[in-house]
């Protein structure tokens, strides 16, 4: 191929990259834009302060602090409670497991599968177990649907990472005597950035996921107690006032998504800053 | 040879994913002394290097048979303690890798995974690695400062200090100069000059020169066996084998 050939096949391929970005670029600005153009407005503190009062729903008093508290609850627990379970399992995996062995093989196969899974199934699945163990849809509920289905994501992410650290590291920790839950400390220190990276992915999917809360967590206009009341949530609480003729209601349906994006925007932020301040002895 | 072999390898033999890597191994490898392994790539090298500390068992679809003695102790018999082993020897790999932690505590955490608590203690050993790895003086100032800010050279040297801390009888190095410029691998190897006095040494070269430096004997190895093994001048200048000669002078690798 001549130079000049060569050379033509780089612009163009470069353009189609830009374009690429732009095109994802845009979509971001719109998408945010239109929240803010059309919530912003709704956007009063009654709306983040009191939850919904009488008539709420044809457009009078009250706001959704029902379902922020109760959206901060449900992707909070699971959160707290996935990480208590998909760090061990990574562990395990990827540290006790000998390198290439059949068990880790064919339980990453499996997570990749339950990674897959549409999250109706999984609240479909958890509201099963619900009905058989006699509990009604209730916050605890949905923080096990929740926790069902970012699981696979956050044992795929911190598989993703804990991948990213040279064996060499595992070995080193092992050379001098350690054990191998020794090591995997060493490697948990290693990889502290990447692990508040797959908390913000699971926050994210579990504060944003409606169809596994469905079900499991129900709705409610007051805020959680206990574990066994039923709790509203952000995405099920734009679900509902979006569904409404009423104008008012509508506008506070994206005033929801808006503080819904507030949230995710604020753990994003939070949880950069938390990671680069771990990064100091990271080799 | 007139020393006390301190590892002493019968019949090994490894497979690995089915592939016989080595082959029906016995080696005596003596005390307070450096042991050059040479070989082309691929011939099983580190394959045997990391059969003396188990790192081995790392991976997946390893068949490991045979005895390997290391002060006349099995260290594959089924009730040998893996992490007792693994202390016995420092090893030093290609590329230097502290451990994400200051300079300080990678030299401090192998004793205090092995129970040494008290600071005043700690301290002592942290000087005594790092002036005996000629580090002191370079890092005395940042003692706390992130191992990673250091040179690879330093690093590497650090490495060594790290695994001298716990004592061990014997160190391995698998290719530990390659990574370095020449003024690094300069000071690498004086170290394992003079750590021979106190240690047995046991690297793995892809450098005829370094061993031929830094080493009192050779063990030549081709295609899993071992070919020749004896003093240093004796087997790079003066072959008994054939296949050693080709290799000495540069035919096969």
């Amino acid at each position: 191929m001549g130079i000049k050939k060569r050379k033509t096949e780089e612009t163009i391929f470069k353009a189609l990259m830009v374009l690429a970005c732009i095109m994802v670029g845009s979509s971001l600005f719109l998408i945010v834009g239109t929240i803010v153009v059309k919530g912003l407005p709704y956007l009063t503190w009654d709306m983040v302060s009191k939850i919904p009062q009488g008539g709420f729903y044809i457009g009078e008093e009250g706001g959704v602090l029902n379902a922020i508290i109760g959206s901060l609850y449900l992707a909070g627990g699971a959160t707290v409670l996935g990480l208590c379970i998909s760090i061990p399992i990574s562990i395990y995996l990827n540290i006790y497991l000998k390198r290439g062995s059949f068990l880790s093989k064919s339980a990453k196969l499996a997570f990749d599968v339950l990674f897959g899974i549409p999250s109706i199934v999984y609240g479909a699945f958890a509201f099963s177990i619900m009905i058989w163990m006699g509990v009604r849809a209730s916050l605890l509920g949905g923080v096990i649907a929740v926790t069902l289905l970012i699981i696979p994501i956050l044992v795929r992410t911190l598989d993703e990472v804990i991948a990213t650290v040279p064996k060499e590291l595992k070995h080193a920790a092992l050379s001098l005597g350690a054990t191998r839950w020794e090591a995997a400390k060493v490697i948990l220190r290693q990889i502290r950035p990447g692990i508040y990276t797959a908390v913000l992915l699971a926050f994210g999917r579990g504060i944003g996921d409606v169809a596994s809360v469905l079900f499991t967590a129900g709705f409610s206009d007051n805020i959680p107690i206990y574990i066994d009341e039923p709790a509203a949530t952000l995405p099920l609480a734009i679900f509902f006032q979006l569904s409404s003729p009423i104008p008012e209601v509508q506008g506070r349906a994206y005033a929801s998504a808006l503080i819904l994006t507030i949230i995710i925007l604020v753990i994003v932020v939070v949880s950069h800053f938390i990671a680069a301040k771990q990064t100091k002895h990271n080799i | 040879m007139t020393q006390h072999p301190l590892i002493s390898v019968k019949n090994l033999n490894v497979h690995i994913d089915g592939h016989h890597i080595l082959k029906g191994v016995n080696i005596n490898i003596p005390d307070k002394s450096v042991t050059s392994i040479i070989g082309p790539s691929g011939c099983g090298k580190t394959t045997l290097l990391k059969t003396f500390n188990r790192l081995l068992d790392d991976t997946a679809n390893v068949k490991v048979s045979g005895s390997v003695l290391v002060s006349d102790e099995d260290i594959y018999a089924p009730d040998a303690e893996v992490t007792h082993i693994r202390k016995k020897m420092g090893l030093l790999s290609q590329r230097p890798y502290p451990l994400p932690m200051s300079i300080y505590d990678n030299v401090a955490y192998g004793p205090r995974i092995h129970g040494v608590r008290k600071k005043s203690e700690l301290d002592a050993i942290v000087e005594k690695q790092l002036k005996d790895t000629s580090l002191w003086s370079e890092v005395k100032d940042r003692l706390h400062g992130p191992a990673a800010k250091l040179s690879i050279g330093q690093q590497q040297r650090l490495c060594l200090a790290r695994g001298l801390a716990v004592e061990p009888e014997i160190i391995l190095g698998d290719e530990s100069t390659s990574a370095l410029d020449p003024i690094s691998t300069h000071k690498i190897e004086d170290l394992f000059v003079r750590l021979k006095e106190k240690y047995t040494i046991v690297l793995v070269t892809h450098i005829l020169r370094q061993a031929r430096r830094i080493s009192d004997y050779i063990i030549f190895v081709y295609m899993g066996e071992i070919i020749e093994f004896g003093p240093t001048e004796e087997v790079l200048l003066n072959p008994r084998e054939e296949l050693t000669k080709q290799y000495v002078k540069g035919f096969i690798s």
